[in-house]
């Protein structure tokens, strides 16, 4: 449990529980199949559960910054269960299909893009190893799931046989192709610092305190965290650039004649996708799952350590849990950044549609390009003039010092050695 | 087991994707079979362990030229253009393409020895992407305290299985280093004298740039000309 890639995975742990089982071959296929079934409900449970309280959240800060109250009936006095009751009520709603929509693609197009949300979840680390998907080009992977949402919508859109809808659909298509360009430049500055794509050794080199996050390594990282920010809050289509359901202008977008259930799955992807990008922004900039306080970091850094191999061999309690706090930190780190959106949307007014093609293409991108070149030679110069690669603070750990003291040989060592071999 | 149940369904719905495709007559519905059908093979690259591939597949086809295909058709589409109607010769002509294509596929997977290369790719385990260092330790452990020589044979052994579980799945490091030219599995006892392997960096930014004059050249060719026109209404 010591090393960012050296965890014990839930498939190893049952099996090692189930040993007194008897026959290993069934055991394994038991404790994959049982490890199968608690990954996808949890995941299901993040996917499922944040959007409800962050829609819930939008309606009171809405009602708040707007001088109303927000809900404050259903459940209690702050209307806890608003969302619930949304739900239920969307539910029993009439499944409506337009005459002129072509009706196999409109009924799959919320699918695809829930489909295409809730996949980010599986590459999300939310703690020291805890992640549905440990692949070591997670950055990139998860990137390339967040990009295929926009599919879902260009087809609703587009089947739905609105004028409406594809008016909605277009925007949302033109926005998206070029907000993806100045997202992933932002996004490749942090993965520069670390040099991994795994999101996972991004979040544990900022381990150790505030001034370790990448956001403060070098002043190119800190506006490229802005810039992210605001690709990100474009690329889940967020106001200031919802355009593809601008209701003053477009009734409702892309999504004017869906109902029911398959609108639900809409409004479940757009909430998903806010926590994902947040969470992205969070792990790549924010010291992922650490509070960047000194003391509790290592007060989570000696839990880690404590009680090793119980109940079973390679299973530590301790770490397990850091983990679970540590899992909380990053919960909490990433629906600030989404209240953050939330106060934004209600703030801001919305742009046309020339205006943020313009913001795109004509600022966004260039200064992306500038801060990714910046964080290029940055260390370069701090280097030549200062004799050490960072400004101030301790250098960026590798990932071998990282690895607590118990763990001799780490394992990115390891997997060089063998890359040599 | 698992694996092979998995396969089973995705090359299904790759194959029955692609002739959805050709099936269908809407150019719409058309994109929808196509990212069914470049979706399931990215996740076959994702049962084969080649992480970055599937990842490159999806941002690549289904995420960058699927939605610019339904992007083109969205500005362009009028009545005759959403509705695609092969003609005789055309259902010929393409057939006869696709059946070539099939051949020289098939010609090619019975021209490659299999045997060689199943032997040069390490044994890949059922769960890729984690690494347990408890239980390497353990075997490290284990192999120390061996003393008959089948016992070392065995620790030694799972301690390769554990390294082929781990090597799977993390291509990237690998890939990176062949930008440069670093292939250690072509490279590495060669006989002396053979040139090395040439790095991929170049040709990549070859493609890049082609790829540049390509979009600055639409970019051209769309541009909006302006007319000169002297008023409203007069056609010069």
């Amino acid at each position: 449990m010591n090393g960012p890639l050296a965890v014990l995975t839930l498939e190893n742990f049952l099996s090692n529980f189930l040993k007194f089982a008897g026959n290993s071959e069934t055991v394994a296929l038991i404790a994959f199949l049982l490890a199968a079934v608690i990954h996808a409900s949890l995941l299901l449970g993040l996917f499922g559960g944040l959007p409800v309280f962050y829609i819930w959240l939008e309606r009171k800060v809405a009602g708040r910054i707007q001088d109303r109250l927000g809900p404050t009936r259903v459940g209690g006095k702050f209307g806890w269960l608003q969302t619930i009751a949304d739900g239920i009520k969307l539910i029993q709603k009439e499944d409506l299909i337009p005459k002129d929509a072509d009706s196999v693609v409109f009924r799959m197009a919320p699918y695809l893009a829930g489909i295409a949300s809730f996949a980010a979840f599986m590459v999300l680390p939310v703690a020291d190893g805890w992640i549905g998907v440990a692949a070591e080009c997670g950055a990139f992977l998860i990137l390339a799931l967040m990009s295929l949402e926009v599919l879902g919508i260009i087809l609703a859109g587009y089947s739905s046989g609105s004028k409406w809808a594809l008016f909605g659909a277009m925007r949302e298509a033109a926005q998206m192709v070029s907000y993806e360009i100045p997202m992933a430049i932002c996004a490749l500055i942090p993965l520069l610092i670390a040099g991994s794509l795994n999101l996972q050794v991004v979040s544990h080199m900022q381990t150790g305190g505030v001034w370790n996050w990448f956001i403060f390594h070098d002043p190119f990282a800190f506006f490229a965290f802005f810039c992210y920010f605001t690709t990100a809050t474009a690329s889940v289509k967020r106001a200031p650039f919802d355009l593809a359901e601008a209701e003053s202008e477009l009734v409702a977008g892309f999504h004017t004649e869906y109902s029911g259930f398959r609108w639900s799955i809409f409004f479940l992807a757009e909430y998903a996708s806010m926590f994902a990008v947040s969470g992205i922004a969070v792990l790549l900039f924010l010291g992922g799952w650490e509070t960047g306080i000194v003391i509790p970091e290592a007060i989570f850094g000696s839990l880690r350590g404590w009680m090793p191999n119980t109940p079973v061999a390679g299973f530590n309690l301790g770490g397990y849990i850091a983990n679970l706090l540590a899992a909380h930190v990053f919960v909490i780190k990433a629906s600030l950044l989404v209240t953050l959106q939330i106060w934004v949307r209600w703030t801001l007014p919305r742009l046309r549609i020339d205006q943020v093609m313009t913001t795109c293409l004509k600022y966004l991108v260039p200064i992306s390009c500038f801060l990714f070149l910046g964080a290029v030679f940055w260390p370069l110069i701090v280097t030549s003039t200062k004799g050490r690669p960072v400004l101030f603070g301790p250098p960026v750990k590798s990932v071998a010092s990282v690895a607590a003291p118990s763990a001799p040989s780490s394992t990115i060592a390891q997997n060089r050695s063998e890359v040599a071999r | 087991m698992t694996e092979q149940l998995l396969f089973w369904v995705f090359a299904i719905l790759t194959c029955g994707g692609a002739v959805a495709v050709v099936a269908t007559q809407n150019v719409v519905r058309m994109a929808f079979w196509l990212v069914v059908s470049l979706g399931s093979v990215a996740a076959l690259f994702f049962l084969l362990h080649a992480d970055f591939l599937g990842a490159a597949q999806l941002l690549i086809y289904v995420g960058g030229t699927v939605v610019l295909l339904v992007f083109g058709v969205m500005l362009t589409a009028s009545g005759h253009t959403i509705r695609v109607q092969a003609s005789p010769a055309e259902v010929m002509l393409g057939s006869g393409v696709g059946l070539v294509l099939l051949f020289v596929l098939l010609f090619g997977i019975n021209s490659v020895d299999w045997a060689d290369v199943s032997a040069r790719i390490p044994a890949a385990g059922d769960s890729p992407a984690v690494v347990d260092e408890t239980q390497d330790r353990h075997l490290r452990e284990q192999l120390a305290s061996a003393t008959t020589p089948e016992e070392k044979a065995a620790a030694e052994e799972a301690i390769q299985a554990v390294h082929a579980r781990r090597q799977s799945g993390r291509t990237v490091r690998q890939l990176g280093l062949s930008f440069y030219g670093l292939r250690p599995e072509r490279d590495l006892n060669q006989p002396a004298g053979q040139s090395l392997a040439p790095g991929y960096l170049l040709p990549f930014e070859i493609i890049s740039i082609h790829l540049l004059v390509v979009l600055i050249g639409a970019a051209y060719l769309a541009r909006a000309k302006r007319r000169a026109t002297s008023g409203p209404g007069v056609d010069l």
